[in-house]
C-alpha cells in the first residue's frame, strides 16, 4: 500500500477580531480492506480464520468495509456474521452490498452509501511466511511485485524498478534498491532503510517519504541509510 | 521428451516473433521437429515472419475450441521440412482462448515435437499468461533499453508466479536473449551495456543478437532470418543460441558483419 494520501486545508491566517468563525472541514482518505464473504460462509470464516493464524496483526487496526452481496444475507444471518467479525476483532467501519434496512440496532450505523474507488487486489501473507518479526528474502524482488511485511525485511538481492517493499519494521537491502522501500508502515518513526546501492524511486519511513528526484545526486549508487530526524527523512551513506 | 519454450518480454516490438522465428528455424536446422505458435490473437505476425499468411486454413482457436484438429491447422514449413506453424486467428481476440482448450493443444504437440516454441504477445494479458502457462523454459527478449528491461523484469516475476511450473513449487528456467545490440553505441553509452543488463534482471545470457538491417530484410521477405541469409551477423548469433538450447557450450560473442570498402563505397546507391 502506498503512504495513505492525505489532503488537509487548515487556516493558518488568524481570523479578524469580531467576524463569524467559519466552520472549516478537512478531507482525508484512508485505505479500508474490503472483505467479501462467499458462500458457505462457515468455510469462508475458517479460510478467514487460518489467514489470521499464518499472520497475526493482518487485521490489525485496519479499517475494514464488509461486501455481502455474494451472499445474499438475510438480515439475521447478516447480524450472525457481524458477530462472528467482531469476536475476531475485525474493525468493521462499513457493509455494502446489501438492503440497509437489513441493519439494524447498533449495526445500522454500518450501513454505507454504494462507492470508494478500488484500490486493487491486497495480496494475503503466503502459506508459510509465519510473522515471526523477520522476513528474508532470498530472490530478487521483481518489477511489479509488492512484499508487504508486519516486522524487519531483508532483501538477499536487489529491488527491482517498479517494484515495493513495505515493512512494519526496517528494510535492509543488500543488493541495489530500484524501487519503493517504505519502512515503519505502520506507525514506527524508529524504522530504517539500509541498502548498498541506492537507486531507490521512493523510500518513506513512517508515512514520511522522499522521491529520489530531491535525494543528494552524490549518494546515487552508495550504500546508504535512511531515517526519519524528527519529521524530516535524512539519507546518509554507509562509508 | 518435448520441451515446451515461450518467447516473452512484456514490452512489445523488442523482436519477439522474429526471435521465435529465427530460433524455431535454426532448432529445425539442426534436425530437431519444431512447432512454433503465435499467442497474439487478434494481432497475429508470426505466418508473416514465416511467409505462410497465404496459406493459413484453419487456426489455434478453432483447435482450442474444437472446430479443427491438429493436422488441419498446422502449417509445415517449404523450407524446413521439420519445422511447423500454428497460426493465431486474426478476427478473434484473446477471450477465445480457454484454459483447457490451450492444455489439450500443448499435450497433444508434445507428442509429436521436440520443441514447442509459444511466441507471446506483448502485455501481461491473457495472450501473454496463456503462452507462458505451460512452458518449462523461458526465452526472456530484452533491448539495451531502460523501459524494455523492466518490463522484462515484471515479465520474469510472472513467470515465477503464473506458471503451472512455478505453481507445483519448481523455478522455471529464464534465459536473456539481448536484441538490436550495438556494441559501438553501447560503448559511447547510448545504451545500457551488457553487463548493466545482466545485472538488473540476474539470469543467465542466451545469446546477445547484433543490430541489422538484415534481421527487417529478412521479415519483409517473409522468411526466417536463419533461413534468409545464415551467414548474415544476427543469424550467426541466433544459430549460436539455438545450440545453447540444446545444451552446446558455445563463447559468448557479438558477432559483426564483415566490413567490405566496396559495401561502404557503393553500399548507399540503392538506398
Amino acid at each position: 500500500m502506498p503512504p495513505a494520501a492525505a489532503l488537509q486545508i487548515v487556516p493558518n491566517t488568524p481570523e479578524p477580531e469580531g467576524k463569524r468563525r467559519q466552520v472549516r472541514f478537512r478531507g482525508r482518505s484512508f485505505m479500508a480492506l474490503v472483505l467479501t464473504p462467499e458462500p458457505p460462509t462457515d468455510d469462508w470464516l475458517a479460510e478467514l480464520d487460518a489467514l489470521a493464524a499464518r499472520s497475526p496483526g493482518f487485521f490489525g487496526d485496519r479499517p475494514v468495509v464488509l461486501d455481502v452481496s455474494a451472499i445474499k444475507a438475510s438480515p439475521r444471518t447478516l447480524a450472525a456474521l457481524l458477530g462472528q467479525l467482531e469476536s475476531r476483532g475485525v474493525r468493521l467501519i462499513g457493509v455494502e452490498g446489501c438492503d440497509p434496512k437489513f441493519l439494524d440496532g447498533p449495526n445500522a450505523r454500518l450501513a454505507m452509501p454504494v462507492g470508494g474507488r478500488a484500490a486493487g487486489e491486497l495480496s494475503a501473507p503466503e502459506p508459510g511466511s509465519v510473522a515471526t518479526g523477520s522476513l528474508v528474502v532470498e530472490q530478487p524482488v521483481r518489477s511489479g511485485q509488492t512484499i508487504s511485511f508486519n516486522g524487519d525485511v531483508t532483501i538477499c538481492g536487489s529491488v527491482a524498478s517498479g517494484a515495493e517493499v513495505i515493512a512494519s519494521g526496517s528494510i535492509h537491502v543488500y543488493g541495489a534498491l530500484r524501487g519503493r522501500a517504505i519502512a515503519g508502515s505502520a506507525g514506527n518513526s524508529k524504522a530504517r532503510i539500509f541498502c548498498r546501492k541506492l537507486d531507490a524511486e521512493l523510500l518513506a519511513i513512517d508515512g514520511v517519504y522522499m522521491t529520489t528526484e530531491r535525494l543528494d545526486a552524490k549518494l546515487k549508487g552508495k550504500a546508504v541509510k535512511a531515517w526519519l530526524d524528527g519529521e524530516n527523512l535524512r539519507v546518509d551513506a554507509l562509508d | 521428451m518435448a520441451e515446451v519454450l515461450v518467447v516473452t518480454s512484456g514490452k512489445g516490438g523488442v523482436g519477439k516473433t522474429t526471435s521465435t522465428a529465427a530460433l524455431g528455424a535454426a532448432l529445425a536446422q539442426t534436425g530437431q521437429s519444431v512447432v512454433v505458435i503465435d499467442f497474439d490473437v487478434g494481432l497475429r505476425n508470426l505466418d508473416l515472419v514465416m511467409g505462410a499468411e497465404r496459406r493459413v486454413v484453419y487456426d489455434l482457436i478453432n483447435v482450442v475450441q474444437g472446430d479443427a484438429n491438429l493436422n488441419q491447422a498446422l502449417i509445415k514449413d517449404k523450407r524446413v521440412d521439420s519445422l511447423s506453424l500454428l497460426p493465431a486467428s486474426q478476427t478473434r481476440d484473446k477471450d477465445a482462448l480457454t484454459a483447457e482448450g490451450v492444455e489439450r493443444v500443448i499435450n497433444e504437440l508434445k507428442g509429436r515435437f521436440d520443441w514447442i516454441i509459444c511466441d507471446s504477445p506483448a502485455g501481461i494479458e491473457r495472450g501473454a499468461y496463456f503462452a507462458m502457462r505451460h512452458a518449462d523454459l523461458a526465452v526472456i527478449v530484452t533491448n539495451p533499453e531502460v523501459s524494455s528491461v523492466r518490463d522484462s523484469d515484471r515479465i520474469i516475476g510472472l513467470l515465477d508466479s503464473k506458471t503451472e511450473k512455478a505453481e507445483r513449487g519448481e523455478t522455471i528456467e529464464k534465459l536473456l536473449l539481448l536484441t538490436r545490440y550495438d556494441p559501438v553505441r553501447a560503448e559511447r553509452g547510448d545504451m545500457l551495456k551488457v553487463d548493466d543488463v545482466l545485472e538488473i534482471l540476474s539470469i543467465p545470457l542466451l545469446g546477445i543478437i547484433p543490430e541489422s538491417p538484415e534481421v527487417l530484410k529478412a521479415s519483409n521477405l517473409g522468411s526466417p532470418v536463419t533461413l534468409a541469409n545464415p551467414v548474415s551477423a544476427p543469424s550467426r548469433a541466433y544459430l549460436d543460441a539455438a545450440r545453447r538450447l540444446r545444451g552446446e557450450t558455445i563463447e559468448m560473442t557479438v558477432p559483426s558483419e564483415k566490413k567490405r570498402l566496396f559495401g561502404s563505397l557503393f553500399g548507399r546507391r540503392a538506398a
